[in-house]
C-alpha cells in the first residue's frame, strides 16, 4: 500500500473501512472494562439528554419542610426523596440527574473546541516552515508551563465565573496537548512513501494536510479526546467547587459539592452523592479511553 | 551532550520571556481597576488616584510597564502585595516550604506505593493481583480529589476523630521556624507532642495530594515493566536459568525505571495543580491556597508574581528532567 498511487490507496481504504470498524469492535469488545465504561457512558449521555423529564422533582424546587432529609434507607428518610434532600430541601436525586447534562455539555464542548483548534494548529505546525513551527511550539510550551488548573482559575477570574467561561478556560488549557500530539504524528507520517507519492501526483498542501495525512493521525487523537473528556469534567467540577465554575443554583456536580461543604459532618449524603456521580462518570470515560487505546494501538494488539 | 544542554537551555529563554509576558498580560485584562481595589471601601479622590497611578506607573505606555516589570523580575523584584504590602517574592518563599513539604510527602507516598504496585501488577499480568491493583489505580486516577478530601475528612476527622481538619499544627505549639518545614522545625523545637501533631496534620493532605500521582506511577510502572519483560535480554536471562526474582529486580525494574522517573519528574505540575485544591480544603498555608485567596481578593501583583514563579519552577523541573533523560538515554539527544 505504501508505494501505491493515491487513488489506489484511497480505494483500498474505502474497501477496508467496514472491516476496520469491525476489527476495532472486535478488539474493543475483548476489554470487559471498556464495554462496561461504554454502557455507563451511554446511561450518562441519556440522562444528559433527557434528565429534566426523568427526574422525579424539579431540580430547583425547594421543599422547605423536608430540608436535609436523609436517603430513604436511613431513619427519617422517605421514598419521595430517594437520595435525600439538600440544605434547601431540594431533591438530591433530581439534582444529580439534571446535573449530568452540565458535565456532559462541558465534556463535549471542551473536547470539540480543544481538539479542533489543537488539530488545526498541530497540522499547521507540522506542515509550515520551520520558523512557524518553532513559534507555535514555543507558545504551546508557555501554556504548558502553567499548572492547568491554576491557569484555568486565573482565566476564569479574568473572564468572570460562569460555566461557559470555565469551559473556554479548560479548552485553552487542554488544547496544547492536541497540538503536540497532532504535530508529532504529522511529522512521522509526512516522511512515509504514501505522502510523497500523493505529493508527486500533484496533491496540494491542503489536500495533503486534511485528506492524506490527517486520517492516519487520528488514532492517538481519538484516545486523547476520550481522556480529555474526563479531564474536562474533573476540571470543571474543580472550578465549580472553588466557586469559579457554574454558579448556584445550577445543579452542576462540583458546585453542589461546594454548597454542601459546610454540612459534611451533619449530612453525609449531600457530599457523597455528587462526588460519586463525578467519580463514576470519569471512571467510565477513562475505562472507555483505555479500551479505545488498546483497540486502536497496533502495538498492543500483537501481545 | 553539551550541544544538547545548550539547545535545551536556549529554548528556556523565549519560554521564560513568554511566561513573563503572559502573567503580565493576564493582570492587565483582569476586570476591576487595581487602584480602586487597593483603596477598598473608603474610595479614593481623583488627585490621590492620579498620584497612585503615577506611583505604580499605570499611566505609562503598556510596553514601558512591561519592560519595567520584566527588568524587575530579572532582579528578583515582583512588586508588593496590595493586601499585605509585603514583597511578593518574600511572601512566596515564606509559604513555599509548606507546599514543598506537602508535595514531597505526597510524592514519597506515591512512589513508595506506586512502584511496588506497578511491579506486582506487571509480574502477575492478567491475574487477580493485576486486575485488583489496576482497577484501584484507575479509580484513583479518576478521583475528583476535592471530593476525596471531603470523604476522608468525614471518616477520619468526623467519625473517628483521628486527624485534624485544617492547618499544619495545633495552635498550642509555638516555636521558631528556621527551615519552614514543619516536620523538621517541630522536631528541632523539642516540644513534646509537636512533631506528632505536625504528622497528624500532614496525613490527610498527603493522601489526597498523593492519590493521582500514585495511580499514575502504578500504571506507568506496570506498562514500562511489561515492555521491558518482553525484551530479548530478559528472555536470554530467563533462558540461562536466572531466577524470576532476580530478573524482575535487576534486569527489568532498572530499565523500566527510566520512563517512570520521567513521569515522576513531569508530575510536578500536576502536584502544584492538586496543591491548589488540597491546600484550599485543608487550609494548608502554602502557595496553592495563597494563589486562590489572591485571585479572590484581586491582589494583582501576587497573582502575577505567583503565576510567574510557579511556571518558572515547573519549567526548571521539566528542563532538569529532560536533561537527566538525555543523560540516561543517548537516543533522545539526537533529535
Amino acid at each position: 500500500m505504501t508505494d501505491a498511487s493515491s487513488t489506489q490507496t484511497a480505494k483500498a481504504i474505502g474497501e477496508e473501512r467496514p472491516s476496520r470498524l469491525k476489527e476495532f469492535w472486535f478488539y474493543f469488545r475483548e476489554n470487559r472494562g471498556a464495554v462496561i465504561g461504554l454502557w455507563i457512558f451511554a446511561v450518562f449521555a441519556f440522562l444528559a439528554l433527557f434528565g429534566p423529564w426523568i427526574a422525579p422533582h424539579d431540580a430547583t424546587e425547594q421543599f422547605r419542610s423536608n430540608a436535609l432529609q436523609p436517603p430513604f434507607w436511613q431513619e427519617g428518610g422517605s421514598t419521595e426523596f430517594l437520595l435525600g434532600t439538600d440544605p434547601l430541601g431540594r431533591d438530591m436525586l433530581s439534582r444529580l440527574i439534571v446535573g449530568a447534562r452540565f458535565s456532559f455539555f462541558v465534556g463535549i464542548v471542551v473536547v470539540s473546541v480543544a481538539a479542533s483548534g489543537g488539530i488545526l494548529i498541530g497540522l499547521l505546525a507540522g506542515f509550515a516552515p520551520k520558523w512557524v513551527d518553532t513559534i507555535i511550539m514555543r507558545i504551546m510550551d508557555i501554556i504548558l508551563a502553567f499548572p492547568s488548573l491554576l491557569l484555568a482559575l486565573v482565566l476564569v477570574a479574568i473572564l468572570g465565573p460562569s460555566l461557559i467561561n470555565a469551559m473556554i478556560a479548560i479548552a485553552i488549557v487542554l488544547q496544547p496537548h492536541y497540538v503536540r500530539l497532532t504535530r508529532a504524528s504529522v511529522m512521522s507520517e509526512r516522511q512515509k512513501d504514501y505522502v510523497t507519492s500523493a505529493r508527486v501526483v500533484g496533491a496540494g498542501t491542503l489536500r495533503l494536510m486534511f485528506v492524506t495525512v490527517l486520517p492516519n493521525c487520528l488514532s492517538p487523537i481519538i484516545v486523547q479526546a476520550a481522556l480529555s473528556f474526563s479531564t474536562a469534567i474533573l476540571d470543571a467540577a474543580a472550578l465549580g467547587f472553588l466557586g469559579m465554575g457554574a454558579q448556584p443554583p445550577t445543579p452542576e456536580w462540583g458546585t453542589m459539592l461546594a454548597e454542601a461543604r459546610e454540612f459534611i459532618l451533619r449530612a453525609w449524603w449531600v457530599v457523597t452523592f455528587p462526588g460519586l456521580a463525578i467519580l463514576i462518570t470519569v471512571l467510565a470515560i477513562n475505562l472507555l479511553g483505555d479500551g479505545l487505546r488498546d483497540a486502536l494501538d497496533p502495538k498492543l494488539k500483537r501481545s | 551532550m553539551l550541544n544538547y544542554v545548550l539547545s535545551r537551555l536556549l529554548t528556556f529563554v523565549p519560554t521564560f520571556f513568554g511566561v513573563t509576558l503572559i502573567s503580565f498580560a493576564f493582570i492587565r485584562v483582569l476586570p476591576g481597576d487595581p487602584i480602586i481595589v487597593m483603596a477598598g471601601e473608603r474610595g479614593v479622590s481623583q488627585e490621590r488616584y492620579d498620584q497612585l497611578a503615577t506611583q505604580f506607573g499605570f499611566d505609562r505606555p503598556i510596553y514601558l510597564q512591561f519592560w519595567d516589570y520584566f527588568t524587575g523580575v530579572l532582579q528578583g523584584d515582583l512588586g508588593n502585595s496590595f493586601v499585605t504590602k509585603k514583597p511578593v517574592w518574600d511572601e512566596f518563599f515564606a509559604l513555599f516550604p509548606a507546599t514543598l513539604e506537602l508535595s514531597l510527602c505526597a510524592m514519597v507516598l506515591a512512589v513508595l506505593l506506586g512502584l511496588p504496585a506497578g511491579v506486582i501488577a506487571a509480574v502477575n499480568r492478567g491475574k487477580f493481583f493485576d486486575r485488583a491493583l489496576m482497577s484501584t489505580a484507575l479509580v484513583g486516577y479518576s478521583m475528583p480529589i476535592f471530593w476525596w478530601a471531603l470523604l476522608l475528612i468525614i471518616v477520619f476527622s468526623g467519625n473517628l476523630g483521628w486527624t485534624p481538619v485544617s492547618g499544619r499544627i495545633d495552635l498550642l505549639y509555638y516555636f521558631p521556624d528556621p527551615t519552614g518545614f514543619m516536620l523538621i522545625d517541630s522536631l528541632a523545637s523539642g516540644q513534646k507532642g509537636a512533631f506528632w501533631s505536625a504528622i497528624r496534620h500532614l496525613i490527610l493532605p498527603t493522601i489526597v495530594l498523593g492519590t493521582i500521582p500514585l495511580a499514575v506511577i502504578a500504571r506507568q510502572t506496570r506498562s514500562a515493566m511489561l515492555e521491558v519483560l518482553g525484551e530479548d535480554y530478559v528472555r536470554t536471562a530467563r533462558a540461562k536459568g536466572m531466577s524470576p526474582r532476580r530478573i524482575n529486580s535487576i534486569h527489568a525494574l532498572r530499565n523500566a525505571l527510566i520512563p517512570v522517573i520521567t513521569v515522576i519528574g513531569l508530575s510536578v505540575g500536576t502536584l502544584l495543580a492538586g496543591a491548589i485544591l488540597t491546600e484550599t480544603i485543608f487550609s494548608w498555608p502554602g502557595i496553592g491556597k495563597w494563589m486562590v485567596d489572591s485571585i479572590f481578593r484581586r491582589d494583582y501583583p501576587v497573582v502575577q508574581g505567583g503565576l510567574l514563579l510557579i511556571a518558572v519552577m515547573v519549567m526548571i523541573v521539566n528542563l532538569t528532567v529532560d536533561m537527566l533523560y538525555g543523560l540516561i538515554n543517548p537516543k533522545i539527544r539526537k533529535r
